[in-house]
């Protein structure tokens, strides 16, 4: 079969752009996992926040694009911590399966609401206008928005990988991860480190929600739909490892583009048939360390 | 050992104290779960002094320190620490007025380089020793800098787990059988170390399983026994009490 570049490149950037959500939503959900012991399931809802934060702060407040990206993001982090300080820091020390189901009843709940005002269609969220148009790079077209979405996400990972690995302050967040008691013993207020730790992974999600805006239209379930698909992400790459998720991301985001050029049949199954994989010959993930 | 003089800005601290109480604990009960573990520890220990916790495996001792650190979730009775009352306070609290702990497993973080590790404990007083005083004291540490924690030997991890602590300016250790399973010239270089640190007026609460290092470094002994102090003498009484000793310890 003869390959077609520009069709071959055109799949590859929806790859691209659909592993960058990838990477930002299964590094919070690490970030969150590796602190609060939590499989947080209410990830796809708080992505979902993330848009339609961007949506009520353009419709209601005339407030455009750029702050939005910065505004989301936090209105919905203080969310997420609000939860934590009432409901998930209850969980602590139980089994995994307890704050798995809780946030999953959380995500439900929060996407029931939304159903129920704006229904499953999906409501519009322009482009900027500083990012329309596209530009010709000869051997395909790139929607200037698309490219922006990439760097956008991978600037924002690796300066997340960044703070965790290399400063100060990721330093107690890897050790607190390793043994809370003992780091709090020397004088760091734990507790508040691990509401704030799930403040930035659910801020990152809702970045991603304000990103995927212009792209996907703002749908109450436009998280339910990608979470499934970012939770093998997580399971392929390795619970808990920074630098796996978001490698692992964008990794699997050009795969499943890949695989609907040379076999579109199999471009919803890839990623599962990847993790199915996986699990049989590394259950730890393809970056955990085995426990 | 190379010679240097550790700066103790706190001295003034120490001296004022230095006849008076900085640790008392009460009528001290603790619990791990259901399992009564602590029932009723009395003891104090005076600013300057090193005093150590002798006990069978078990006893108690490990818990006390755990209990003074806030660790250990359910306690009951009093402890001060330098004029506060800290029987209810959570352990960042009680870390913040100066209290520091060596845990027996030693706690070196596996996801941490070493100078990571050594830099973790936040500075919670001010006349902490500086890195240049640590290298001094623990030479190794320097040349292993950005190794993996875990990577280290026995007896540098025990270093370093001392050495950060004493980075804090905090003027109170705990250490948790410090000696466990180390060479007998690292038991050495650990002895030399605390006796080091006595003389520059840090206060240390020991516990340990190695009686006779013990001996070379504290200045008072408790026995602990079933989650009680059931004896307690200087140094200089320690010849008279030696028979007595051996039946505690079973040695």
């Amino acid at each position: 079969m003869s390959i077609s570049l520009p069709a071959l490149s055109a799949q590859l950037l929806v790859g691209l752009i659909n592993g960058s959500f990838y990477a930002l939503l299964s590094l919070g959900l690490a970030v969150i996992f590796g602190m609060l012991n939590i499989i947080n399931f209410a990830h796809g809802a708080v992505y979902m926040m993330g848009a339609f934060c961007a949506y009520f702060l353009l419709n209601i407040f005339g407030i455009g694009y750029w702050p939005a990206l910065i505004i989301a993001p936090i209105v919905v982090g203080i969310f997420g911590m609000v939860m934590e300080r009432t409901m998930l820091k209850w969980l602590t020390g139980l089994d995994h399966l307890y704050g798995l189901l809780l946030t999953f009843g959380l995500a439900l709940i929060i996407q029931g609401i939304f159903q129920n005002y704006f229904g499953s269609s999906g409501l519009p969220y322009a482009i900027p206008s500083e990012l329309q148009g596209g530009m010709n790079l000869g051997f395909m077209f790139l929607p200037i928005y698309r490219g922006w979405v990439i760097v956008c996400s991978l600037v924002v990972c690796i300066a997340t990988w960044y703070a965790i690995e290399r400063t100060r302050l990721g330093a107690y967040l890897r050790a607190a991860t390793e043994n809370p008691t003992l780091v709090r013993a020397f004088g760091i207020n734990v507790p508040r480190m691990i509401t704030l730790t799930y403040g930035l992974g659910v801020g990152l999600a809702a970045l991603a929600g304000v990103l995927s805006a212009p792209i996907n239209q703002v749908r109450p379930l436009m998280g339910a739909d990608l979470i499934i698909v970012v939770f093998a992400v997580v399971v392929i790459g390795g619970m808990g490892s920074i630098m796996g998720s978001i490698i692992t991301g964008f990794s699997l985001g050009i795969i499943e583009g890949l695989t609907k050029y040379f076999y579109p049949e199999a471009s919803n199954t890839v990623v599962f048939v990847f993790m199915v994989l996986v699990l049989l010959v590394k259950p730890a993930g393809l970056t955990g360390r085995a426990t | 050992m190379a010679d240097t003089t550790m700066t103790a800005p706190n001295a003034a601290n120490s001296a004022k104290a230095g006849s008076g109480t900085l640790l008392s604990v009460e009528n001290l009960e603790a619990w791990y779960g259901e399992s009564h573990i602590l029932h009723g520890i009395n003891f104090n220990v005076a600013a300057g002094e090193v005093v150590t916790l002798l006990g069978r495996n078990g006893a108690g001792k490990t818990t006390t320190l755990k209990s003074i650190m806030g660790i250990i979730g359910k306690r009951t009775g009093s402890i001060r620490f330098d004029n506060h009352d800290i029987s209810h306070a959570s352990s960042d609290k009680i870390a913040r007025l100066g209290v520091a702990f060596c845990p027996e497993e030693r706690g070196i973080f596996a996801s941490l380089d070493v100078r990571e590790n050594l830099m973790l404990p936040p500075t919670v007083r001010s006349g902490g020793l500086s890195l240049e005083q640590i290298f001094t004291l623990f030479p190794n540490l320097k040349e292993r800098l950005s190794s993996q924690g875990t990577k280290l030997s026995g007896g540098e991890q025990q270093m370093l787990a001392i050495a950060r602590i004493l980075r804090t300016g905090a003027r109170f250790l705990m250490l948790d059988e410090p000696t466990e399973g180390l060479a007998p010239v690292i038991i050495q270089q650990i002895g030399h170390t605390i006796a080091r640190l006595k003389s520059e007026g840090f206060t240390i609460l020991l516990v340990e399983q190695n009686f006779r290092f013990a001996s070379t470094v504290a200045d008072r002994f408790y026995i602990v026994e079933h989650g009680k102090i059931i004896d307690g003498f200087a140094n200089s009484e320690l010849q008279a009490n030696m028979e007595k000793l051996h039946t505690y310890l079973g040695v």
